[in-house]
């Protein structure tokens, strides 16, 4: 299996302060992998410099062969848009726009705008009858549901999904776990930044930073992620293009 | 494009407002004022109706000007802009010895060319109806009332002499208040010598440029005849509506400039306000020039909106400013609505200029982060 991403000798130094210290790592197609680590290790910065939302002092990062290292700041806003999708901790929806709407705003600026398919990327994540709520009536849960459909809108080569749960409960937190793991089953390279050993466990593999520096890097065995894959394969009327049960939360 | 920034405007219903008041309240000053730029020339030419005639026919060379000229001469100058022509005729005449001139006019049309002429007594009406100058009256004989007979030579050396009575005393504050005045039928009957006259006086609702071009046609089409601005009144009417034009537009250019200030002001605080949203948009692979140009759509649509509302109210205001100040009605000049509303939108496509850099420069993966 080709690798989605290759990172190499990749250092960020922000003044005196060195973020990551010589991290090299390989990202295969399809798999998901857990970023964990403490407060200040460098798991943002690593996922900012994955998602082409910042650059690294030093190394190479090669995404889906694609030297980023070579590309302009446009050419990076072209990757940002035609490859990645970004998952917050915060959800980061724009407050005046129903859900229907911050989904399609994902489509505007990758191609056209398809209300049937940004209704459809909600639908897979159950929030077709909230497609014309606005952010605030919304739970939680919801909104971060509605992050994660305007994330796959565009079919993104890597999903990046940076603490998804953070601040969301225990159901909700199942729930955006159970759409990601559908995403693995299909295929989708995902790359997630948690501190929860729960979500982690959902993963293929976990590197765990310590300082800056790759600390760990270990395969799940037995991940929730490839449970998840038994159960949806095994129950017909769970397929990957239908909608989740509604959110219940508030 | 524009539904983005749509959305954005219509859903954020106190921005829009407070960018939109600043862009209204600009345009209807800016439309007001341009709207009376438009209208002060024809406002103040009819003003300066008042201080007299502004062009003065007479022969060419030192003869005496045919009425049928002056009448050929009427046929040329637009009715519509005309607001009266009087030709009069001067003649030295003597009364008890003493010399005085006298000028006969056609009184109804002397009180439209000098609408500045004031009588106490009446105004002559019948024949042997005279008028004295306020100056005579305080120094001769010539009382409101009295009878006083007036007596000359022709060119001939032939004498002439009619009996007048005085019915009423001019005062101008010129030179009139030296003449006696009688109608032009009673000059001819003492000079027995009709259809000339000396000079014939114009009011024109003209500004100093169309009556030059309007003296030049008649000295074309009439080769005897001399037509020559009334300089005192052209000057003056040009001077004034120069300065008012100049301080109109200055305060149009005053206006606009604090229309940019409070629209930048607006944007700017627009942009603090949705660092994250630019920074998602960003992050989700939004081009530069893309944020900058949806700012500058919201601008276009605020300039536009607010040019509309702001031409509507400047159309009140110039109103308002016509029927207090000149007292007459203004003429609504309707295609300034589009060209405020462009020029509005310009205004604010130059005013968001700062903030859409600003919002250009936004770091997603700082403002994502909440720095």
């Amino acid at each position: 299996m080709r690798d989605i991403l290759e990172i190499k000798a990749v250092s960020k130094i922000y003044g005196a302060v060195v973020a990551l210290r010589d991290i090299s790592l390989t990202v295969p197609q399809g798999q998901w992998l857990a970023i964990m680590g403490p407060s200040g290790s460098g798991k943002t910065t690593l996922m900012n410099i994955i998602g082409c939302l910042d650059t690294p002092t030093q190394g190479q990062v090669l995404l889906d062969g694609l030297n980023l290292g070579a590309l302009s700041h446009a050419g990076l806003t072209a990757i940002r848009r035609e490859s990645i999708g970004l998952i917050f901790q915060e959800f980061h929806l724009i407050a005046y726009l129903t859900a229907l709407e911050n989904v399609m705003v994902a489509q505007y600026y990758h191609s056209l705008v398809d209300e049937n398919e940004a209704l459809e990327a909600l639908a897979r994540v159950g929030l077709r009858e909230r497609a014309k709520h606005l952010p605030r009536q919304l739970s939680g849960g919801e909104q971060q549901r509605v992050c994660v459909a305007r994330a796959l809108i565009n079919h993104p080569k890597l999903i990046l999904a940076d603490e998804p749960t953070g601040n969301l409960d225990e159901t909700n937190e199942n729930l955006v776990m159970e759409i990601l793991s559908q995403l693995r089953a299909s295929g989708s390279s995902i790359i997630v930044v948690t501190h929860s050993q729960e979500v982690a466990a959902h993963a293929d593999r976990v590197v765990t930073l310590e300082h800056g520096r790759l600390a760990q890097d270990r395969l799940v065995e037995n991940s929730a992620s490839l449970a998840n894959e038994k159960i949806l394969t095994l129950s017909p009327q769970r397929d990957l293009g239908a909608p989740l049960r509604p959110n219940i939360v508030e | 494009m524009f539904r983005l920034a749509f959305w954005s405007l219509t859903r954020r219903r106190s921005r829009l407002l407070a960018a939109l008041i600043g862009v209204a309240l600009g345009a209807v000053i800016l439309f007001g004022m341009v709207t009376l730029c438009y209208d002060l020339p024809r406002q103040l030419s009819q003003e300066f109706r008042a201080y007299g005639a502004n062009l003065a026919l007479a022969a060419l060379g030192s003869g005496r000007l045919p009425l049928a000229q002056i009448q050929q001469a009427r046929g040329l100058l637009p009715p519509d802009k005309l607001v009266g022509l009087t030709p009069s005729r001067y003649e030295a005449v003597r009364n008890r010895l003493r010399p005085y001139t006298a000028v006969g006019v056609d009184f109804l049309e002397a009180r439209k060319t000098s609408p500045f002429w004031r009588v106490t007594g009446q105004w002559p009406t019948q024949p042997g109806d005279l008028l004295v100058g306020a100056d005579l009256a305080l120094n001769t004989d010539l009382k409101e009332g009295t009878l006083a007979t007036l007596d000359g030579r022709d060119q001939a050396g032939r004498r002439y002499a009619k009996d007048f009575r005085v019915v009423g005393v001019l005062t101008t504050g010129g030179v009139e208040d030296g003449f006696v005045f009688m109608t032009l039928a009673d000059m001819e009957a003492m000079t027995e010598t009709a259809g000339v006259a000396d000079l014939a006086e114009v009011s024109l609702n003209l500004s100093a440029a169309e009556l030059r071009a309007l003296a030049a046609r008649l000295r074309a089409t009439i080769p005897d005849l001399e037509a020559r601005l009334v300089t005192r009144v052209t000057d003056s009417e040009s001077n004034v509506l120069g300065k008012l034009t100049y301080l109109v537009y200055l305060v149009a250019l005053i206006v606009l400039a604090l229309t940019m200030i409070c629209v930048a002001t607006t944007m700017m605080t627009v942009v603090l306000e949705r660092r994250k949203e630019i920074g998602l948009k960003k992050a989700l692979g939004a081009e530069n020039w893309r944020v900058g140009r949806e700012f500058l759509a919201e601008g276009v649509l605020i300039g536009l909106l607010g040019g509309f509302l702001g031409s509507l109210g400047g159309l009140v205001f110039a109103r308002v400013v016509a029927q207090s100040v000149f007292g007459r009605a203004l003429y609504p000049h309707l295609y300034l609505i589009p060209l405020t509303m462009l020029v509005m939108a310009a205004v604010t496509v130059i005013a968001c200029r700062a903030p859409v850099k600003r919002a250009v420069a936004v770091e997603p993966a700082l403002v994502l982060r909440g720095e």
